[in-house]
């Protein structure tokens, strides 16, 4: 049924959405975006706009309840004013709202501000596309899709049959048996093959927020460019001064320490592409995090030496993100900007904070590579 | 319109009979009954079936449909302040139910039509809410959505800048006053000291009188300050002195017409919904319920009434003073006597048959408002009855925690958030600002600062209205501060206190 608020509704999507309004978007309250639910379902707390107001600041003030309880019992994080308590009267309080977007709708939504990498045809197996075409003729099947000559005939034929047909008089009447339609069949494209690896630098310097920012960000990069190819492999290393892979699970949750040695992750990246990803059949993307902090000068020159050689000619694009630490911002970005300004397929992005995020996922992923 | 079935009509007239009998005073309602898709749609457009195009009612909208989609809220009722009144039924409701929403729907109807602050919202705003909605519609059609609907967003971050007491008070003398007042100015003698007519060329020396003279002249003719006296209705001095286009000054009319209605609803929602619980509940134990019903109804009750704890429900605590004003006029429990009385075992069984509680609720149905409900009625027994208390952030932990049980302080607190809705008392000083024509609003600080960067964004939205300057005088951490914005740039300077 349609609604006369319908309008009002969608105009406030497009607001979120950052389609139109752009003004309008620093009033939105950010959220966290965390977590697949089901299959492919994403949970993440849409933004409520708050229109600017002459106000008092909230924290001074508190409010009035009612209830058991000691001076000094706790209330909960959560703002108890919620409700219009307090000041009553007023409209309810800032809530975020958990709104369900489908992954499609999200890869929409990225879609409109993102290109896609521009994967090459190599190799025969795992990424699958899929193709529509019809290819036949079935009893049952949308009005849209019904075959006018086919059922035209089906009526000629059974009027024969029955004896009504009348050549002097000819009269086709199809009734519901006689209906045919175009039926399609899916067929799989098996197109080409594609992994991304992510590396995470966990070393005692990456705090819990930097570590977040990673998560998040390599969350989306991961969502995105999966509801995109099906078959898509993504492999995961962490390092501090060694590297290991792990798998996913771990890759999002792990606390480790220690100092920072950036080679031993390319190494293993060299290794993993040498051993299982002949760039003859891959596409392959490694997306590198760390907060820059390289432990040493020769570790750095070691580094660049294994991007330039083993690296760098067999990926489709290399992606660094750097994340901003308590400690200040590594050197590690310098480093690189500075050996591979020429190179094309490495991308280095600085991620500030949690805000950049998206910001940082079009440096990676804008440039249709 | 769907008109109720006869079934429901039935149960209306049946409930319309126990509230006259009660002594409710109330225009006829139009109930309704809505889908809870409708019914959300009608909520979001704030009880309105139409409202003008606006973003904010589809965010509300999509609030309400998820918080009941997944169970948080479910929204039984609604009735807009209207003669004849709107009601509005949920689909799908039992009768149980529908019953209470009747009753309920009664007392606010009653509310709307005999509290003072009522008295003076238009009637007939169901028309005025469709009127609204016609013309700027229109506008964004000869403009643009995008233009109208910013110029709306800016209207919106003023709208609490009304004076919701301004209806009631008289500003202007009459014509006729006015001009007898002015002639009386004109012909105003100068002062002068009374002295004997031989003494009066030394007394007051003839030079002297001319400089009085002229210096009066000079002070008529000086030009007036605008405003003459700090203007609280902002949103009314924007349109008698800001440069609008036509369709501009239209929508701020029509943003500030609607504030204005909502405005007394915003100021007794304690007493309003505290006054349509009693009803209901009176209506439904004592006549309409039946004994089928009584454990549902209890039950639908009960949730209308919860607090969690550490919460604050203004149909709870409306009911419940409503009902303690009830007993103490009835028992007599107020005047000197009683509020001098120390003995605690005299106090408790303090009663002298006065039966004046009904008398006295409807009265202060018709001439209170939620502060002065509060300040009059909320009292320390009563407070520590229902186990009130106020509570704060804890600097540490960032949590909202219990910080006191005292009667003063919480009174003191809940008094603080509903005057002026909580919301700070801004005022404009000045249309002409260093003579340069710039605005100056001034926040009258009464110890709790603005929030900042809302304030800034807010100068910027009043800026757009103004196309000038405007400087905003507030206070932070006790310092006194001036906020500009000069329709590019942000800026802030602290003044000498």
């Amino acid at each position: 049924m349609a609604l006369r608020i319908d309008p009002d509704h969608r105009r406030f999507r497009d607001i979120v959405r950052g389609k139109i309004k752009q003004d309008l978007r620093k009033y939105i309250s950010q959220g966290e975006l965390i977590g697949r639910k089901g299959k492919d379902l994403v949970s993440i707390p849409l933004p409520q706009i708050n229109v600017p107001r002459f106000r008092f600041g909230s924290r001074d003030r508190g409010g009035v309840g009612q209830g058991a309880g000691d001076v000094g019992d706790s209330l909960g994080k959560g703002d108890p004013n919620a409700d219009g308590n307090g000041k009553a009267g007023d409209q309810a309080g800032e809530h975020a709202l958990e709104v369900e977007l489908s992954l499609e709708e999200l890869a929409q939504i990225m879609g409109e501000e993102l290109q896609l990498p521009r994967i090459e045809p190599k190799g025969k197996q795992r990424i699958i596309a899929q193709k529509d075409r019809y290819v036949g003729i079935r009893r049952a099947g949308p009005e849209s899709l019904r075959h006018f000559k086919r059922t035209f005939r089906q009526a000629l034929r059974r009027q024969l049959m029955t004896g009504t047909y009348n050549p002097e008089r000819p009269v086709i009447v199809p009734v519901r048996e006689d209906r045919r339609y175009r039926s399609w069949r899916t067929t799989p494209l098996p197109q080409s093959n594609a992994v991304m690896l992510f590396i995470m630098d966990v070393s005692g310097s990456m705090g819990d927020e930097q570590k977040e920012i990673v998560r998040i960000e390599s969350f989306w990069i991961d969502a995105w460019l999966r509801s995109q190819y099906k078959g898509l492999e993504s492999r995961y290393i962490i390092h501090d001064a060694v590297a290991k892979e792990v798998d996913r699970d771990t890759f999002f949750r792990t606390r480790e320490s220690g100092g920072t040695m950036i080679s031993s992750a390319y190494k293993l990246c060299a290794k993993m592409i040498e051993d299982d990803f002949p760039p003859s059949e891959w596409n392959i993307y490694p997306f590198h995090f760390s907060d820059g902090d390289n432990w040493s000068v020769d570790d750095t020159v070691q580094c660049v030496e294994l991007l330039k050689t083993h690296i760098l000619p067999k990926v489709n694009l290399f992606c660094y993100g750097q994340v901003e630490s308590p400690y200040g911002s590594g050197q590690f970005i310098k480093d690189l900007n500075e050996h591979f300004d020429e190179e094309d397929n490495l991308v280095v992005s600085e991620i500030k904070g949690k805000e950049a995020i998206m910001e940082s996922i079009r440096d990676f992923l804008g440039k249709g590579k | 319109m769907s008109s109720l079935p006869p079934y429901l009509s039935d149960i209306q007239r049946e409930i319309e009979g126990y509230g006259r009998e009660f002594g409710l005073d109330f225009w006829d309602v139009e109930f309704e009954i809505l889908d809870y898709k409708r019914m959300q749609e009608v909520a979001a457009f704030g009880g309105f079936p139409v409202r003008y195009p606006h973003w904010r009612f589809g965010m509300e909208f999509e609030h309400l449909t998820k918080s009941h989609i997944y169970g948080f809220s479910k929204i039984y009722e609604m009735v807009i302040n209207n003669n004849p009144a709107y009601a509005y039924l949920l689909e799908g409701n039992s009768l149980v139910d529908q019953k209470m929403v009747i009753a309920h729907v009664l007392g606010h109807v009653d509310f709307f039509k005999n509290n003072y602050f009522f008295s003076k919202t238009n009637r007939r705003m169901i028309d005025g809410m469709a009127n609204h909605a016609t013309r700027v519609r229109r506008h964004m059609e000869r403009l643009g959505i995008e233009k109208v609907e910013t110029f709306i967003d800016a209207c919106l971050c003023i709208e609490n800048l009304i004076d919701p007491m301004s209806p009631f008070i008289v500003r202007k003398a009459s014509p006729e006053r006015e001009k007898e007042r002015q002639e009386q100015k004109e012909t105003q003698e100068l002062p002068r000291i009374r002295a004997k007519s031989y003494m009066d060329k030394f007394i007051n020396p003839p030079d002297y009188m001319d400089e009085q003279r002229r210096k009066m002249e000079r002070e008529r003719d000086r030009p007036k300050k605008n405003p003459p006296e700090p203007e609280r209705d902002v949103l009314q001095f924007m349109l008698g002195n800001a440069p609008l286009d036509g369709w501009e000054r239209d929508v701020l009319e029509i943003v500030r017409e609607e504030a204005y209605y909502f405005a007394p609803q915003r100021q007794t929602k304690i007493l309003n919904e505290g006054w349509a619980a009693y009803w209901h509940s009176k209506i439904m134990t004592e006549r309409a319920v039946k004994v089928s019903e009584i454990i549902d109804y209890a039950d639908h009750n009960a949730s209308v009434l919860a607090t969690a704890p550490g919460q604050f429900n203004p149909y709870k605590i409306g009911i419940e003073l409503l009902r303690d004003v009830e007993e103490r006029w009835d028992k007599g429990r107020f005047g000197r006597e009683w509020n001098e009385c120390q003995s605690l075992d005299e106090r408790r069984t303090w009663d002298k048959r006065l039966g004046l509680g009904r008398k006295k609720i409807f009265e202060v149905r018709k001439l209170y408002n939620d502060v002065t409900f509060i300040d009059e009625y909320f009292t320390a027994d009563f407070c520590e009855r229902n186990k009130f208390f106020s509570f704060s952030v804890n600097d540490r932990s960032g949590n909202y925690e219990i910080d006191s049980r005292e009667f003063e302080k919480i009174k003191h607190k809940m008094l603080f958030s509903l005057t002026n809705f909580g919301d700070p008392f801004i005022f404009v000083e000045d249309a002409n600002y260093e003579n340069r024509g710039e605005l100056l609003i001034r926040h009258r600080h009464e110890g709790t600062d603005l929030q900042i960067d809302q304030a800034r964004s807010t100068l910027a939205a009043l800026g757009r209205i103004w196309r000038r300057p405007v400087n905003l005088l507030t206070a932070v951490e006790g310092k006194q501060k001036m906020f500009r914005f000069d329709g590019k740039e942000q800026t802030e300077k602290s003044l000498a206190s």
